[in-house]
């Protein structure tokens, strides 16, 4: 089933002449982990960053086409570029959650940080925030490691740690989807491999898209592999058709390693 | 050559030191006649260039004094008038008198006026900064951090003026009593380091790493969710750097202060009282004191020097702890 689906999609930063993403479709499907290659500056965080519109806390980006949500609730695909008041942006970003490039610790402690995203949400029973706390801090490998230590600054925690409490906080307001950018690119190999075991654990519950440099990780853990460069959508396919069987010529240089 | 440059930076460092202890020092051996006189009382002690009996030549000076000026807090008008009269008393007749001097009215006079000015300032220098960093476009947040700049390039005599023409009776009109007052002096001295305060504080919240932003908003939080939750825990420590800074600048500023404080050595009982600052006294009073008086101006320029250098020290050994 499709959670998500981009169609036509066209996205123009402000005073830019020309279009970073031009003319994309492609499905994110429901329970799955769709990764996105392609060399640097292709347009992979541009795509990444319209599914829960966090352009816009910047102004002028412009949008064309369509990108559909499925709603749980009425059964119906929504386009959520027809988002205007902040309180359907806060709701699609309660949906759609992100992991960004490097670990974001907010400066309070690791507790606070898991509560942070149910506080906001309006969650105040004392009982019911430790429990969702503790269940996220689980669920994302994390809570042997800092169950003794919950009152404690997250800034003391060390790079994979962080970035998987961030992983936690955004799985605390259980959201449909979540968007990784580069996650692991900050981390030793020990700290990466740590977090694709949880994106894969995560994806039982959870929507993934993940843009990732690392073509071994998007081979490793993703169904679903799509290949852009300089703008367009080049090949959308089960990850495994991708690596083994390319239908496009560009695609085969690239994850043959002759450019990128 | 790099070992030139070593010891040139070293030494140019270590003058730093040799200045500020130098006028430690100078400051500490003027004050000196002041302190042995009158020793730490003086901080407590309301009279200013008041004639007192000798009552017995015997006793010790300071209990002496101590005694009169605990019966005497309310100070009589007429001391203001014979400021020139510095340890004379050929007006007197066989009676011997000597000269006190206490620091506490300009030393109250400093503290409020920069604690009004800070109540003042804080609330809505905090009030721009956010506006600037987080709500304004970036074209008229420019332009506004721009004549906030200016502002806080205004020379401070030009603020005197304008407060005393213009802000002074319209402080007077609001909350009555006199036009030059503890008030007036505190809120132009808070439109005075307001700029600065806004402009650091801006400056701190820009530091907010944009991800850290988006990761809150990425969980749905709103604008002032971020800014109270995220920018302000972040830019923390230069908030309160630039509040402490600003109470510095503040606590020496002078030429503005002598205009609108009224310039008088009274308590004062109102903030609509006018009183007198440390800065000020000394400015006003340098020109004709001598002896022990002038001592004592030194003797409330070392406790000023004392106490905004322990602000900046404060504020410095802050920061270093928070960066480490
Ligand atoms: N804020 C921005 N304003 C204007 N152009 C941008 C901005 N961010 C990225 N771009 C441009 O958009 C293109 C795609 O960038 P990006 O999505 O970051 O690529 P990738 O994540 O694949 O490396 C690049 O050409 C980049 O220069
Ligand atoms: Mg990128």
């Amino acid at each position: 089933m499709t959670l998500m689906s981009i169609k036509k999609f066209s996205f123009t930063y402000p005073g830019a002449d020309e279009p970073s993403l031009k003319n994309i479709t492609l499905p994110i499907e429901k329970n799955k982990i769709t990764a996105l290659i392609g060399p640097s500056g292709c347009g992979k965080s541009t795509l990444l960053r319209s599914m829960n519109r966090i352009h816009d806390l910047y102004p002028g980006n412009k949008y064309d086409g369509k990108i559909e949500l499925f709603n749980e609730t009425s059964k119906k695909y929504e386009n959520i570029l027809d988002i205007k008041k902040e309180n359907e942006f806060i709701e699609l970003r309660q949906k759609v959650g992100m992991i960004f490039q490097k670990p974001t610790p907010f400066p309070m402690s690791i507790f606070d940080n898991v509560a942070y995203g149910l506080k906001i949400a309006g969650i105040k029973n004392k009982s019911e925030l430790q429990d969702r706390v503790e269940n996220a801090l689980k669920g994302s490998a994390l809570w042997k490691e800092v169950h003794d230590r919950l009152g404690k600054s997250a800034m003391g925690l060390s790079g994979g740690q962080q970035q998987r409490l961030c992983i936690a906080r955004a799985v605390a307001v259980k959201p449909e989807l979540l968007l990784f950018d580069e996650p692991t690119s900050a981390l030793d190999p020990i700290s990466t491999g740590a977090i694709e075991e949880l994106l894969v654990e995560l994806k039982k519950d959870i929507t993934i898209a993940i843009v990732t440099h690392n073509m071994q990780q998007a081979s490793r853990i993703s169904d679903y592999t799509a290949f852009m460069y300089l703008g367009d959508l080049v090949e959308y396919d089960k990850t495994e058709n991708i690596f083994l069987n390319p239908k496009e010529k560009q695609t085969e240089d690239y994850i043959t390693g002759r450019f990128g | 050559m790099e070992k030139i440059f070593q010891k040139l930076s070293f030494s140019s460092a270590t003058l730093v030191f040799i200045i500020l202890l130098g006028i430690f020092i100078t400051l500490f051996n003027a004050a000196r006649p002041a302190i042995n006189e009158f020793g730490l009382h003086f901080i407590v002690d309301p009279v200013w260039n008041k004639e007192v009996p000798l009552t017995t030549p015997t006793a010790k000076t300071s209990t002496v004094q101590a005694s009169t000026t605990d019966d005497n807090i309310a100070v009589n008008p007429d001391d203001f008038s014979e400021d020139d009269g510095m340890g004379m008393d050929e007006d007197e007749d066989s009676v011997p008198t000597k000269t006190v001097y206490g620091g506490l009215v300009p030393l109250v006079g400093t503290i409020f006026s920069t604690l009004i000015a800070l109540a003042f300032a804080m609330p809505i220098a905090m009030g721009i900064a956010i506006f600037l960093a987080e709500i304004a476009p970036k074209n008229i947040s420019s332009l506004v951090g721009g004549a906030i700049e200016l502002l806080a390039a205004i020379p401070s005599i030009i603020f005197g003026m304008w407060g005393l023409y213009y802000f002074a009776p319209i402080v007077a009109d609001l909350f009555g009593g006199f036009q030059v007052s503890l008030l007036t002096a505190g809120l132009v001295l808070g439109v005075m380091i307001l700029p600065f305060m806004a402009a650091i504080t801006r400056d701190s919240m820009n530091t907010t790493p944009d991800i850290l932003k988006e990761s809150a908003y990425a969980l749905g939080a709103t604008k002032f969710e971020v800014i109270k939750d995220i920018i302000f825990p972040f830019s923390k420590t230069g908030i309160i750097g630039s509040i402490i800074l600003s109470l510095g600048r503040a606590l020496g500023e002078t030429m503005a202060v002598a205009f609108l404080i009224g310039s008088i050595f009274e308590l004062p009982h109102k903030v609509t009282d006018p009183t007198i600052t440390i800065p000020v006294a000394l400015a006003n009073n340098f020109g004709e004191a001598s002896g022990v008086g002038m001592s004592s101006l030194f003797y409330l320029a070392l406790i000023l020097f004392v106490m905004s250098f322990g602000v900046i020290s404060f504020a410095k050994f802050y920061f270093l702890r928070k960066v480490n």
